[in-house]
């Protein structure tokens, strides 16, 4: 089943179309990873489809769960069960790890999830979501917090930057958390060892999707730096 | 009801817990009006107060090398809707003494009342003193708080202040607070005030880091909303060497209201060094975005954000 269909959407920003009748679909269950160099616009869609201020398409649909979202603020698009740890999750004063974990509900156990993302509960709950934290902290709670909502589609941007590299199994383990838990996820990253535990993987290249398939095929070509649409003017590649 | 019971009793519903007052180890003072209610002294802690005409005059002394295990609670309120109180202070540790005091005002029903506070306070050589002040008003506004105090810091004394009022109307706030501090002292100066429809907001505070090596930082953080005014100056003279002074003021504006911070910052000894931040507007939309990703209302959102910046 299909949980989200992107349907041809473009986005400028400034002159330039970040995102130009891009598509793609994520099924239900589904981990796909999205790959492509810096500034070819995955941050950009991953704001697109969670609907941020100042991100509408200019053409094109995002249809979730069978219903178009394009005109849905944040929180309705959260309320329908879309959410997202961004690429530099922000901070906040005086508000403390557990009181973050449980916002939206009172009723989770916060200390399970500060577990899940490598932490432990003990030294990490009555700590404060602000300046204090180092930036991998910061990153895993937010991982935590977006686990404990039990989204249908997490939005991941770059959930493994910043996080030391002898943890990157702390991130696996995350990601295969959302699947058990049948959500499913948009991956942004740059890491081959993150990619292929992916059900599907896609290249995005000068706006467009520029393949789509196995995370392994699709990394491979990746590194490759074939391209099948770009000019190679615009191509970021080089 | 006593008066006293009256005034416990808003205390209570603020969250107070009566039973300070029945525990011969805690020290305090009960003030109602101009009216003496209820005092307690322990060991090492001397009180001289007196009911004058408009309140009460207080002198309290922690003597030398006596550390205060509980806090001292100071309760200071007006009940009925008019009226003035108020409180001349006169505190002093000497050498190495500490003491924590917390301060509770509680105007419920104010329409026209006038709270004026006095302070003078003398840190010895080496004391420690916390000073918390939380206010509980009620929902008319129609209340005037003038705290203003004069602190004067010993060589490696330290100084903790903090006032909060952030329940009910503010009315009218005008705190003018300014500390000189000496070697090697400490100076922390907190305000969190939450304001509504037209109250109106001026909080002045001055530290003045006259010794080697002192240190200070004041931090205000204030929010504001429908057709209230919030106006913050932060001083800090950096006049010694190795003096360390921060300010940091962060003010959140909604509706209508207005806000304004005035950061001064005054060095005379080039091995001094004095910072300054002031961040005023809406509220974050990074933060409002990521708190609707999880789900929040807008709504709920900015009431998350504000109340962490408050408390
Ligand atoms: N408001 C804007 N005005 C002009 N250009 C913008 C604007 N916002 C984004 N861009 C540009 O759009 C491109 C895509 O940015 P985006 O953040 O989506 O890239 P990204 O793929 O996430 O990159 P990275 O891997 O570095 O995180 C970049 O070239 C960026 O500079
Ligand atoms: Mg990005």
């Amino acid at each position: 089943m299909l949980l989200i269909e992107i349907k041809g959407i473009t986005f400028q920003a400034g002159d330039k179309n970040i995102l130009d009748d891009f598509s793609m679909t994520i099924e239900n269950s589904e981990v796909h990873a999205l790959l492509g160099t810096n500034g070819t616009g995955k941050s950009t869609l991953a704001y697109l489809v969670m609907g941020c201020e100042g991100y509408r398409p200019t053409a094109g649909e995002i249809v979730f769960d069978g219903k178009m979202i394009n005109d849905l603020k944040i929180h309705e698009r959260a309320s329908l069960g879309i959410t997202m740890a961004w690429q530099e999750p922000v901070r906040f004063e005086g508000i403390s790890v557990r009181d973050y974990l449980t916002l939206n509900n009172k009723d989770i156990n916060p200390a399970h999830y500060i577990e899940m993302v490598g932490l432990h509960s003990e030294l990490y709950l009555h700590r404060m979501v602000d300046k204090s934290l180092s930036g991998g902290e910061r990153k895993r709670i937010e991982l935590a917090s977006i686990l404990a909502l039990h989204p249908k589609l997490a939005i991941l941007d770059e959930p493994d930057s910043g996080i030391d590299m002898l943890s990157t199994q702390d991130i696996v383990n995350v990601i295969n958390a959302f699947k058990e838990h049948g959500s499913s996820v948009l991956l942004i990253t740059h890491r081959e060892e993150i990619v292929i535990i992916a059900d599907k993987a896609s290249q995005i290249c000068n706006g467009k999707v520029v393949c789509s398939g196995s995370p392994a095929k699709v990394a491979e070509y990746y590194k490759s730096r074939k391209c099948l649409v770009c000019s190679g003017e615009v191509c970021a590649y080089v | 009801m006593s008066e006293l019971n009256a005034l416990m009793k808003v205390f209570g519903e603020a969250g107070g817990d009566k039973a300070i007052l029945e525990n011969n180890e805690i020290a305090h003072l009960v003030a109602s009006g101009h009216k003496l209610l209820s005092m307690n002294s322990v060991a090492g802690f001397e009180v001289d107060a007196k009911e004058t005409r408009t309140g009460i005059s207080a002198k309290v002394t922690v003597k030398e090398g006596i550390k205060i295990k509980n806090p001292v609670h100071l309760c200071f309120g007006v009940l009925h809707k008019k009226g003035t109180q108020k409180i001349k202070m006169d505190v002093r540790l000497e050498k190495n003494a500490s003491a924590h005091f917390i301060a509770h005002c509680i105007f419920p029903n104010a329409e026209k009342v006038r709270h004026i506070m006095d302070a003078v306070v003398e840190i010895g050589e080496g004391a420690e003193m916390r000073y918390s002040e939380t206010h509980y008003h009620g929902l008319y506004g129609g209340i005037e708080v003038v705290p203003k105090a004069v602190v004067r810091i010993a060589n490696n004394g330290r100084y903790f202040a903090d006032f909060t009022l952030t329940t009910g109307r503010v009315g009218t706030l005008d705190i003018d607070y300014s500390v000189e501090a000496g070697e090697n002292a400490v100076t922390e100066l907190t305000a969190r005030v939450f304001g509504h429809a037209n109250d109106d907001i001026k909080i002045k505070e001055r530290v003045a880091l006259k010794g080697k090596n002192s240190r200070s930082i004041i931090k205000s953080r204030v929010a504001i909303e429908d057709d209230a005014h919030a106006e913050v100056t932060g001083i800090t003279e950096g006049n010694a060497e190795g003096a360390r002074g921060h300010v940091d003021c962060m003010e959140i504006v909604k509706d209508r209201a207005v806000a304004k911070a005035v950061p001064i910052v005054n060095v005379t000894n080039p091995l001094a060094k004095v910072t300054h931040e002031a961040a005023i507007g809406s509220v974050d939309k990074r933060q409002m975005e990521t708190l609707m990703a999880h789900g929040l209302t807008p709504e709920e959102a900015v009431d998350v954000i504000v109340k962490g910046i408050l408390k």
